[in-house]
């Protein structure tokens, strides 16, 4: 390399390319004012929001920027062509911020849906309650029908509104040929109200208004909890810093550079490609050399060297220096897209589950109705009174309608996906905590997962200070990930001027120092040739003097925070562990020794995926643990899957669970608190059922009155939800990061955030 | 008891005044940030209401 100015004006268009970016992901909103979301992780405190509120609001062009504490977001508005110099006005007051997709972070239509519900039905209830009370309390027969049509006209909005969910649902399933948990709810309710109407205009004694409403009002509480904690997995993992880029600086045939998104890239356009993007499509190398790191794409930890003419997928990483490419697909038909359609087709673990609370479900509505059809045609025949028969068989209806069981599942998982939350790691939905409870084989990816991304550098044999220094004075001139790791061992050792330094893509590093020529780089070329030992093939990485070996390094795969602990700790867990790697055998085999673990190394995508899907085969519960796009089709085979925060865009979107700390002794345990919530589920179905055990006599024979019914409908609520919040307090002794107490203070809205 | 018939619409209009209020917290963002309300009460000069969300 003669200099390196080409390297420095690609990198002023790096930084172009990210202002374009910003412009890319920016949403126009009203008046000519653009909208840009920015996740700003460093949001702690009150003063933090002043603070960035204050300095972006002094850039030109921006009109407003609110920061928002609970999410870490940044929201800006801003005018003009080009967007306002955001993320390094942020990094020079000391926050980190990424680009936050828009569509993310979009307002859900169904939760406000769902708040507004609650709240009619809430309001409803109460109002209903206090007409009820005063009719229970033995109001004259004027007034009580008078309340009672109070109470019909409150109920019948409140029912075609807030009923809606539930209605809609269970219309769905039932045009499928299917029964879920809200056959039975809907059924009750509507048969209540119905019940209830006409009586109230027969003049009867008693309507079950509250009862149909305050079923309701409960049963969405359990509805939205539910939908909360899904949502907050979503905004959280849609937050994390996208992978994949947005688009990339096309060099247009009459000279001219353009930023384009990769959806608009067309096979044989030049892209330039600065040091540390991704490649956005399948594309060759028409000029310069690199080093890229494939370890997201195929899983292999170390970097391969790319010249003229060497072929990139989609999504690998150029690590050194700039690159011009041809692209040779568009980015329906790269790489990416192609893990996209294996994915697909690897489809199956999830499909075939069918949810605790469906299976109990399908078991608890048909024995309902039947109870409640055997009640009418009972009385019929004994007493003959059809008002009487009908009046008892929905008592059943009410009594049995499945209150606690619709409160049993969604109140577990919220408090355990708060407590899953606490410890860094997401769920997206209830079923994957179900499924994560079951696992008993877990099957890692090296690359990114066991591992961390960075390689690691060991010295092999002795060395001095002295020549450890050289070699780090030496690497700091490259940016190749191997110099950088080399750079870190000398940090406290004086600085070494040389004469002269050079890098040879691809090699190495050449440096001169007076008479002498020191070479750190590819053992074959830091010898260059003429004295080659065993030992000098084996390293990775070689300092010569003037041809001698001076000292060696290699490359080891550091292993990320807590595996050890984490494989350890599975075991006692009773699951068996395994590595299923992309990256060569000798590599993989040297982390499955350090953890005791069997391996499967050299797996293509496919491999993968007929690996995962024999283990199932067998009869075993897989939980896939990878980060890469190549383990995307087996996350997506598997039972459940887990990857980390770093992982691909691909790689967290086709995972149940995400964890967002390093360290994985996330995996035991989530599986852990899944295992702990599946049996407080399991309780609370018990608990459900006793108290139909202990109702259902009693309203079959005709002694259950609305006030009965109410308060034990409540009671049973209670009794689960209680229940599902002991799961805050459980396993408390095995991390000293928790808050045992605070699940006990959380009120609705407090979930809410 | 028919002389104390004028507090069923009056506890009804509460009631719809409580369910309305909500209906406008909800509307105007307020339970985006509830970690971020709870610092911005401490500085003084910062009390617009939060960003709306442009549809």
């Amino acid at each position: 390399m003669s200099c390196c100015a080409p390297g420095a004006e690609l990198y002023l268009y790096q930084a172009r390319a990210a202002q374009d970016e910003i412009a890319l992901a920016s949403r126009r909103v009203h008046d000519g004012l653009r909208q840009t979301d920015l996740s700003v992780p460093d949001i702690r405190c009150g003063a933090c929001l002043q603070q960035i509120e204050a300095s972006l609001t002094k850039l030109d062009g921006v009109a407003s920027a609110r920061a928002n504490l609970s999410a870490r977001r940044v929201t800006v508005l801003w005018r003009g062509d080009a967007p306002p110099p955001l993320i390094s006005t942020l990094q020079a007051i000391g926050y980190q911020a990424h680009l936050h997709d828009i569509a993310a972070a979009k307002k859900d239509p169904m939760m406000s849906q769902l708040l507004r519900a609650l709240a009619i039905a809430g309001f409803a209830s109460s109002n209903i309650m206090l007409l009820s009370v005063s009719v229970w309390a033995g109001a004259e027969p004027a007034t009580r029908d008078l309340f009672h049509w109070i109470s019909a006209l409150i109920a019948l909005p409140t029912l075609v509104y807030s009923g809606r969910v539930f209605f809609l649902s269970a219309w769905r399933s039932l045009r499928h040929g299917r029964t879920n948990m809200d056959v039975p709810i809907s059924i009750g309710v509507l048969l209540t109200f119905g019940m209830s109407v006409y009586e109230t205009i027969h003049h009867g004694p008693y309507a079950y208004f509250d009862a149909a409403v305050s079923l309701l009002f409960v049963l969405l509480i359990g509805r939205t909890l539910d939908h909360v904690m899904r949502e907050r997995a979503r905004q959280a993992i849609g937050g994390l810093a996208r992978l994949s880029p947005r688009g990339a600086l096309v060099l247009q045939r009459d000279g001219t550079r353009t930023y384009l998104p990769v959806d608009e890239i067309e096979p044989g356009m030049t892209i330039l490609l600065a040091a540390g993007e991704r490649i956005p499509v399948d594309a060759r190398v028409v000029k310069g050399a690199s080093e890229i790191d494939h370890s997201l794409v195929t899983g292999e930890s170390a970097p391969r060297s790319a010249r003229a003419g060497t072929e990139l997928q989609a999504g690998v990483l150029n690590l050194t220096e700039p690159l011009t490419i041809v692209a040779t697909s568009t980015a329906k038909q790269s790489f990416l897209a192609e893990m996209m359609r294996m994915m697909e087709a690897a489809e199956g673990g999830r499909s075939a589950y069918r949810q605790v609370a469906d299976r109990a479900a399908r078991l608890y509505a048909p024995l309902v109705h039947s109870l409640a059809f055997l009640t009418f045609a009972g009385w019929m025949i004994a007493s003959g009174d059809a008002h009487f028969a009908i009046t008892t068989a929905i008592a059943v209806l009410i009594v049995t309608c499945p209150c606690a069981l619709g409160l049993a599942v969604p109140m577990v998982h919220v408090v355990a996906a708060r407590r899953l939350f606490e410890k860094g790691i997401m769920v997206k939905d209830g079923s994957a905590m179900e499924r994560l409870a079951d696992v008993d084989t877990v099957i890692f990816d090296k690359t990114g997962t066991l591992t961390s991304a960075q390689p690691r550098l060991s010295v092999k044999g002795n060395a001095d200070a002295d020549t450890l220094a050289l070699a780090a004075a030496m690497a700091m001139h490259s940016r190749h990930p191997y110099s950088q790791a080399l750079a870190a061992l000398g940090h406290d050792a004086r600085p070494i001027t040389f004469d002269a330094v050079s890098e040879h893509p691809g090699n190495g590093i050449e440096a001169r120092l007076g008479n002498d020529v020191y070479r750190l780089g590819r053992p074959d070329w830091a010898t260059a040739g003429r004295f080659l030992s065993d030992a000098d093939c084996d390293a990775t990485i070689t300092l010569t003097i003037n041809g001698n070996g001076l000292v060696r390094f290699d490359l080891d795969d550091q292993l990320r925070a807590g595996a050890a602990e984490a494989v350890i700790e599975l075991w006692r867990l009773g699951a068996f562990v395994e590595i299923l790697s992309g990256d060569r055998d000798a590599r993989v085999q040297r982390v499955a020794r350090q953890l005791g673990l069997t391996w499967v190394a050299d797996a293509l995508p496919a491999d993968k995926v007929r690996h995962v899907k024999a283990f199932r085969q067998a009869g075993n519960k897989v939980l896939m643990v990878g980060d890469g796009l190549n383990d995307a089709p087996a996350l997506r085979a598997a039972d459940v899957s887990i990857a980390p925060a770093s992982a691909s865009d691909i790689g967290r979107n086709a995972a149940d669970l995400v964890f967002l700390r390093e360290s994985l002794e996330a995996i035991p345990q989530a599986i852990a608190i899944a295992r702990a919530a599946g049996a407080l589920v399991r309780q609370n179905f018990a608990l459900a059922v006793i108290y139909n055990v202990v109702a259902i006599p009693l309203a079959v024979v005709g002694a259950v009155n609305p006030l009965l019914a109410a308060i034990a409908m409540s009671l049973s609520s209670i009794t689960v939800v209680v229940n599902a919040i002991r799961l805050g307090g459980q396993t408390s002794t095995r991390s000293p990061r928790q808050r045992p107490l605070e699940m006990k203070h959380q009120s609705l809205l407090g979930a809410l955030r | 008891m028919i002389d104390f018939f004028f507090l069923v619409p009056i506890a009804i209009g509460l009631g719809l005044a409580g369910l309305a209020s909500f209906m406008w917290t909800l509307k105007n963002d307020q339970y985006d940030d509830l970690e971020g309300a709870a610092e911005r009460i401490l500085f003084g000069n910062n009390d617009q209401p939060g960003l709306r969300d442009w549809d």
